[in-house]
């Protein structure tokens, strides 16, 4: 079933579709050290895909390379059936790929709904001149835009935060701003770089509850990386399991979580 | 009302004059300091060669005559033809966003992310070869600028508050350029916070002061935005240049006025728009109303010195200065 070129519906009814992004065969080193080693793998339309792994694995350096922020050394990124250029992060963002930080990268200085207004720039057409000039279109489109973030900031429920400096913000909420943002660009890939790092329980499954909430209402494609196995596992659709820069499993939940090679990383193997 | 008392008013009312001028140079340091953290030495020798590429351009001067003439021989300088001040303007801007994107594209672009002091020393590099530049295509002399701006005393605010006073009273001196450059001051900052509040590249702008990484993530290109900056810097610079120009005449002791912007901004803050405004008018005035009121007392010529001593003791009471931004850190 899982094989089928033009996707297939999952067993809660969601429909995953083809291949959109495939990453071949990537290498990529800093100096000597290889943080990603040989590296195939895809990510479906509409599905939810995670990459895992412990610490140090090369997970955050790969999103990195599907966001424009490293340059692998080998291999090819294909985006929608075609073979991806060496790209600018902002480049790969027009593009319709947006992202979150581990560490959280916000605008503190700006307030809640200026950072959400912020992912709209992609979208917005006038031009500096007609910006400058011809003022009544340019407001027509801030119009236009802002009502698109609105209903972001309803979904996310951060409307009590709205006209807030993001730089006030406990952490919980800073990392739910940033998906915010994220989605105003209404992202056909978005990803996530450990959203729910730092989180207590609660916050984890408010978390989960809107990845799940955002894949469901906006068909979004999402590729997130995650400490947290067991969080993963109810979440994703399918998984790569990275160690030391090399992919050591992929698949369902259930295949990877029955993998000999995933259960030695996570678990640590006797060495003899 | 008693004269001495007017004479203070008159004494204010120009040192409010003086201040816009003051605050059309810290703009230009605002701008560059918000969007990408430097703080641009250059933006007074911005003015300087502006304001020497509009008068050059406007009389027909030949660029580079002493080189050419030098290498070929020849005895060229002027074209013989004047340019109207309008199209000398534009000419001399789109000079200053060529400058931007050169400034850009071999320099700042080269020293992302280092340190603050690194691009410090750059454009203390940057200030003098421009006001190299500027004296190797435009010769070093004193210039006349006149785009047609009035000048000379107000007849009119004389006349009508000659009768606040007594007969040793002729009513309040107000040189009219002064008040055409507070009127240029006031439309060009309402226009620079509209813009950065309120427009799409404003609010990259914004994005892009803020953080780096972020911008690139929401699809901001970075240097755009720095050309984009330096281009702002670079007008306001010309307007900069323009009023200094017109009010002592376009000389190489223009570039100076950049040191008065340093008191200006302790007092507004470094990332203040408004902030540089009301700096620069409480700068104006308060070294005004010090040389009328304690200056004879201590000698006089404390213009000097007053303007910095005052951001000294801002620095130690309000180090973010009036308007700038709080530092919040979450411990």
């Amino acid at each position: 079933m899982k094989d089928m070129a033009d996707g297939y519906i999952t067993e809660d009814g969601r429909k995953i579709g083809g291949v959109m992004m495939e990453m071949k065969n990537i290498t990529l080193r800093f100096g000597g050290v290889v943080a990603i080693k040989d590296i195939s793998f895809d990510i479906r339309e509409g599905e939810i895909r995670a990459i895992i792994g412990p610490n140090g694995a090369g997970k955050s350096s790969m999103l990195n390379v599907i966001s424009g922020f490293y340059h692998p050394q080998e291999g090819e990124v294909w985006f929608h059936g075609k073979k991806r250029p060496s790209m600018k992060p902002y480049q790969v963002a027009q593009q319709g790929i947006a992202r979150t930080f581990q560490n959280i990268a916000l605008f503190e200085g700006m307030s809640v709904l200026d950072n959400v207004m912020t992912g709209r720039l992609t979208h917005m057409k006038t031009n500096m001149f007609q910006q400058a000039i011809w003022w009544g279109k340019a407001q027509a489109e801030e119009t236009a835009q802002r009502e698109k973030v609105e209903k972001i900031i309803d979904f996310l429920e951060i409307q009590h935060i709205r006209k807030t400096p993001v730089g006030r913000l406990p952490y919980g909420l800073k990392k739910r701003v940033e998906l915010a943002r994220a989605l105003a660009a209404e992202p056909k890939l978005l990803l996530l770089d450990e959203p729910m790092a730092g989180m207590n329980v609660e916050e984890k499954e408010d978390m989960s509850r809107f990845i799940l909430d955002v894949n469901d209402e906006f068909s979004t494609t999402i590729a997130l990386i995650e400490h947290d196995m067991g969080v993963v596992m109810d979440l994703s659709d399918r998984v790569v399991v990275m160690d030391y820069g090399k992919k050591i499993g992929d698949g369902t939940p259930d295949e990877v979580r029955n993998n000999q090679d995933v259960i030695d990383a996570y678990l640590g193997v006797a060495h003899d | 009302m008693p004269d001495q008392f007017l004479f203070g008013v008159e004494v204010v009312l120009n040192g409010l004059m003086a201040g816009v001028l003051y605050a059309l140079v810290a703009l230009g340091f605002v701008l560059i300091f918000k969007a990408s953290g430097i703080f641009n030495y250059a933006q007074g020798v911005m003015a300087l060669f502006a304001a020497l590429t509009l008068v050059g351009i406007m009389e027909g001067q030949v660029p580079f005559a002493h080189l050419i003439n030098a290498i070929f021989g020849t005895e060229v300088h002027y074209f013989g033809w004047n340019v109207p001040a309008l199209a000398a303007i534009l000419l001399t801007m789109v000079l200053m966003i060529f400058f931007a994107w050169a400034v850009n594209h071999f320099v700042m672009r080269h020293l992302v992310n280092q340190e603050p002091i690194i691009l410090f020393m750059a454009t203390i590099g940057l200030a003098y070869f421009l006001e190299g530049v500027g004296d190797l295509m435009w010769g070093s002399e004193i210039k006349k600028l006149d785009v047609g701006l009035p000048q000379g005393a107000s007849i009119w605010v004389e006349e009508n508050t000659a009768f606040l006073g007594t007969d040793n009273f002729f009513g309040f001196f107000i040189d009219k350029l002064d008040m055409v450059a507070a009127l240029v001051a006031a439309v060009l900052v309402i226009a620079l916070v509209a813009f950065a509040q309120y427009t799409k590249q404003g609010r990259a702008m914004r994005a892009v002061a803020d953080d780096h990484q972020a911008a690139l993530s929401v699809g901001i290109s970075l240097n755009f935005i720095w050309v984009l900056v330096w281009s702002l810097a670079g007008f306001v610079a010309l307007v900069a240049g323009i009023m200094w120009g017109a009010k002592s005449g376009v000389q190489f002791s223009l570039s100076l006025i950049a040191l008065k912007a340093l008191p200006v901004l302790m007092l507004g803050g470094f990332t203040s728009i408004p902030g540089a405004i009301v700096g620069g008018l409480i700068i104006g005035v308060g070294e005004k109303l010090f040389e009328f009121t304690i200056g004879p007392m201590i000698g006089g010529a404390t213009e000097n010195w007053f303007a910095y001593v005052l951001a000294l003791l801002f620095l130690v009471f309000r180090p973010q200065g009036l308007f700038g931004e709080k530092i919040i850190e979450r411990v």
